[in-house]
């Protein structure tokens, strides 16, 4: 530890106001996700635990506040806060999901692109210049319409929307390394391409690629919560932060603001604090402007 | 110090330029002064991050944070440059004193054509209207050897070639007629073949005007055709200057005969050219005596404790060193 | 890229516009694959998912009913004759009735489309005009107090759920404050046979809030690339050499260092006009503008699948266009590149 405390990536983060701020907010997030259920006294989910009697509380500060409901409550009496805390861990968990699973895939074709070139390169690379010039929420929409709402197909259209970053900067990475006279010399040599792509192509692609996997985890939320938001996204009984924002808008025009307005900021804060970070990762981590 | 001071064009004094990076101050020109006179070509000469182009940018008032010229004096025909204001700096700049850069691909503005950038010189520096400005132009790339010069001031730079380039570079440096020229570099990024040209050229451009020039180059050689006068940078400092033609057949100072021994003659093919052993050594942190020292094969217990200074050697040539060759010593 | 030393000779001319030519050939062959390929996907997906026969035949039908319903929609051919079909239909211009309208859908969606385009301009326009100037400013002075703000701001504007940030303006400026209107499309006006709310003062007041909340992000990541844009440009060399010439600084930043630094954000430009028109169905969403966003979401809620169909379609086209448009700005900015 002490080591990584003197490295220059570790001054320099520290000397950065943005990226100890992002990572405060991601770290905030991270615990609000996984320690949510012990925060708050009633799960949202439990239609036990609702009161109709507790429905439309103004947050605490505001007249008509309930002590025991920070946030508010919404039309079934359910507190707002706990609300968010229950669907930031669905928001959190379709965004790293989904990055997860477009890193594997889009590294895995960006691999095979680029290691066996010729017709599975083409078309593998066309798919992929195809579906950049389309908007990913659009392309994300069609999907969500065709195979209707649920996590699970929400993560797919997200996947199907995100390995082509991965692919392509992979596929160049794998290029430019396999004309290397080392490798091809490794490759007469007899050196299986597994050992080849660990030892040389993905060390090279690992920064990218985390800058890439951080911003897209927030990218990811914004999809899933617009998604949701259309109706298209997770059903209403996994409430992610998406969905709360449009049970909330339903009632946002008799001024009942808090059930919208305080998920929208939970996006705000989680989305924000990962910009700030990927950002300065993306300097830190970029030779070319050191 | 100096013995045409009253003749001098431009006299800089104990010039300090600075850059306080994260990593400590790099002192890239530290304490530098000479003089070049009406018509005279100075050679600047030194290896690659010897501090020589900062030298060329101090004197233009070019130095953008985090560089800092931190003392001393560049005086043009008596009026100090250093403390000279912004508004100032930029009437001279191009009118008194033009700048032609190393590299012509990268100095010449890609999207402009090159009628636009070199019409922008007599736009700031001239009252001409648009008719005679055009007229000037084209007159001017004619006396750099571009034909058809009319035609092409409608030309984008990525049309000509790199020796054309600097032609067009050069055109423009020359256009407001400028007392002084600072060329940095100015055929190192082209082709062996083109380089005579183009040193040709500047010497005849400067010759016609009765201009100055300050030639900024690593290469001895191409000073020694050229310059009347040659100043030798290492480490920021003087370490000689002379004469050329004293400089180049007597030199004084180790590292300037250093940098004579490295040029390849092509009348006597050696296997191997010599080469000053080591490197330059880290700016941010000199040692301590003469900075030459760990390089120089004459130096003994006192350059490593005293910082030798700039000393007469002979009626032209001064050089900072404990103990300078004398004529007819092989080092 | 030309080549060093090529000089534009009268004589080149004739090559030049047979460059050209083949240019535009190729590009509208690649256009094409383009759309067949999303036709394509389009098809298979719709193919795969749900049963459109129940869209149309009432809930009561019977077997035979059902069975012929079939027949006329060619459900029971097999997938490469319904292929076959649906995509000879699109040649001819046939997109099929809306089930939901019993109307012919892409005349549903062209009736819609002005609005959505005079919103994604008018957001597209604000972006531009707040983008380039405070980007060129951030870019200008990177480590000024204001520039800062200005970054953080733009991150802020990337990291906002765009449709939560038109809730807020809902709310703010029409519940609460009511000095404009929280949904619909204005009065409008007809200019050369469009019907667009451009050209009425009511029409205005309707668009601004959509319009703002459609730009932020764009405006946003224009924003990013005009600053990152003009600190790469602002190392050239070609900018000290400007200076050396006496220029000063100003005119160094705006005359040689701006077209420079805007070529990168033509690029961008294009992909973000794709980017306003897919948001811009959510948008429409929450302000209930009748443009063609919304009625692609409503149909998707009622699985009107020719609706769909049509405007994937016709954004699919749009977007080739734009494209290709770009790719022709892109050769009046920079001489250095030709249509090849």
């Amino acid at each position: 530890m002490t080591s990584f405390v003197q490295t220059e990536f570790f001054h320099n983060y520290r000397r950065s106001t943005s990226a100890v701020v992002g990572s405060a907010l991601m770290l905030a997030f991270a615990f609000a996700v996984t320690a949510g259920p012990f925060l708050v006294d009633q799960n949202p989910y439990d239609i036990a635990a609702l009161n109709l009697m507790d429905s439309y509380k103004p947050p605490v500060w505001l007249e008509g506040g309930d002590p025991r409901f920070l946030l508010g409550t919404d039309g079934q009496g359910r507190d707002v806060w706990a609300s968010i805390l229950y669907g930031a861990r669905i928001s959190v968990f379709i965004g790293l999901v989904a990055m997860i699973a477009s890193c594997v895939i889009g590294t895995v074709l960006g691999l095979i692109a680029g290691f066996y070139g010729g017709i599975v390169d083409s078309v593998i690379m066309r798919i992929a210049d195809i579906q950049l010039s389309f908007p990913s929420i659009l392309i994300a929409l069609f999907l969500m319409s065709a195979v209707g709402t649920g996590v699970d197909k929400v993560l797919i259209a997200l996947t199907a929307v995100g390995w082509v970053v991965y692919a392509r900067t992979v596929r160049g990475a794998t290029l430019s390394e396999i004309k290397k006279e080392y490798v091809q010399a490794a490759k007469v040599a007899g050196l299986p391409n597994s050992k080849i792509i660990r030892k040389h192509v993905l060390p090279n692609v690992m920064t990218p690629l985390i800058v890439i996997a951080t911003i897209q985890v927030g990218t990811f939320v914004l999809i899933e919560a617009s998604l949701s938001f259309l109706g298209v996204g997770v059903p209403i009984t996994q409430p992610s932060l998406g969905l709360l924002i449009k049970n909330g808008f339903d009632v946002l025009f008799s001024g009942l603001w808090w059930t919208s307005v305080f998920p929208g900021l939970a996006i705000m804060t989680l989305v924000f604090g990962i910009n700030l970070f990927g950002d300065f990762l993306r300097d830190e981590l970029n030779p070319r402007l050191k | 110090m100096t013995v045409q001071t009253q003749h001098a064009l431009l006299a800089v004094r104990d010039l300090r330029t600075y850059f306080h990076t994260f990593s400590g101050t790099v002192k890239a020109v530290n304490g530098v002064s000479f003089d070049i006179g009406e018509g005279e070509i100075m050679g600047l000469v030194g290896e690659s991050g010897g501090g020589k182009s900062v030298v060329g940018f101090s004197i233009l008032g070019l130095i953008d944070s985090p560089g800092q010229i931190m003392g001393g004096q560049i005086l043009l025909n008596g009026e100090d440059l250093v403390t000279a204001g912004e508004d100032r700096l930029r009437q001279i700049r191009g009118r008194e004193i033009s700048m032609v850069f190393q590299d012509p691909m990268t100095s010449l503005n890609p999207l402009h054509t090159v009628g636009q950038q070199m019409d922008e010189v007599l736009r700031l520096h001239s009252d001409l209207d648009a008719a005679a400005r055009r007229k000037a132009c084209v007159e001017m790339l004619e006396s750099v050897g571009i034909s058809r010069a009319a035609d092409r001031l409608g030309a984008y730079p990525h049309q000509f070639s790199g020796g054309m380039r600097q032609r067009v570079v050069i055109a423009i440096a020359m256009l407001a007629k400028p007392r002084l020229i600072i060329a940095d570099e100015p055929t190192t990024a082209l082709d062996v073949t083109i380089q005579s040209q183009i040193l040709k050229l500047m010497r005849q451009q400067i010759a016609a005007r009765g201009a100055s020039m300050i030639l900024i180059t690593h290469d001895l050689a191409v000073v020694s055709e050229m310059a009347d006068h040659i100043t030798v940078l290492y480490c920021g400092n003087v370490v000689e200057r002379g004469r050329t033609r004293d400089l180049i057949e007597t030199p004084a100072h180790p590292y300037t005969r250093g940098l004579i021994d490295s040029i390849p003659d092509p009348a006597n093919r050696h296997p191997r050219l010599k080469q000053i052993p080591g490197t330059v050594p880290d700016i941010r942190n000199l040692p301590k005596g003469c900075n030459f020292r760990d390089r120089c094969p004459r130096a003994q217990a006192l350059c490593a404790v005293e910082e030798p200074q700039l000393r007469p050697q002979n009626a032209s040539q001064w050089a900072a060193c404990h103990y300078p060759l004398q004529p007819g010593d092989l080092a | 890229m030309g080549k060093a030393g090529a000089f534009p000779d009268p004589a080149d001319k004739k090559s030049q516009y047979s460059d050209m030519l083949g240019y535009l050939i190729k590009r509208l062959i690649q256009m094409l694959l383009v759309l067949w390929i999303v036709s394509l996907v389009v098809f298979l997906m719709m193919s795969f998912t749900g049963d459109p026969v129940f869209m149309i035949v009432p809930i009561d039908a019977t077997d035979d009913q059902i069975q012929q319903a079939r027949r006329i929609l060619g459900l029971d051919q097999s997938l490469p004759v319904q292929y076959w079909i649906f995509i000879s239909s699109l040649v001819q211009g046939d997109f099929g009735q809306s089930y939901v309208f019993r109307q012919p859908a892409l005349a549903l969606i062209l009736e819609r489309m002005p609005a959505t385009v005079e919103m994604v301009l008018v957001a597209m326009v604000l972006a531009v005009v707040v983008a380039i100037p405070l980007g060129v400013y951030a870019g200008a002075n990177p480590n000024g107090r204001l520039s800062r703000i200005i970054m953080a701001g733009s991150l802020l504007g990337i990291s906002l759920p765009g449709f939560w940030v038109g809730m807020v303006l809902i709310y703010f400026f029409a519940v609460h404050l009511g000095i404009f209107p929280s949904s619909g499309r204005g009065e409008t006006g007809e200019v050369f046979g469009v019907r667009t709310s451009l050209v009425t003062w009511n029409g205005w007041h309707h668009i601004i809030l959509p319009a703002v909340t459609l730009s932020l992000a764009t405006m946003a990541i224009l924003l990013r690339m005009t600053r990152a844009g003009m600190m790469e440009v602002a190392r050239q060399d070609y900018m000290k050499f400007a200076r050396a010439k006496g220029a000063t600084r100003q005119d160094v930043l705006y005359k040689h260092g701006l077209k420079n630094a805007l070529i990168p954000v033509v690029t961008i430009f294009g992909l973000q006009l794709g980017d306003l028109i897919a948001f811009a169905t959510i948008t429409e969403t929450i302000f209930s503008w009748p443009g063609m966003g919304k009625l692609l979401i409503d149909s998707i809620y009622r699985a009107d699948r020719p609706v769909i169909v049509v405007y994937l379609m016709l954004v699919a086209l749009i977007f080739v266009v734009i494209n290709f448009l770009v790719d022709l700005v892109y050769t009046l900015i920079d001489p250095r590149i030709t249509l090849k």
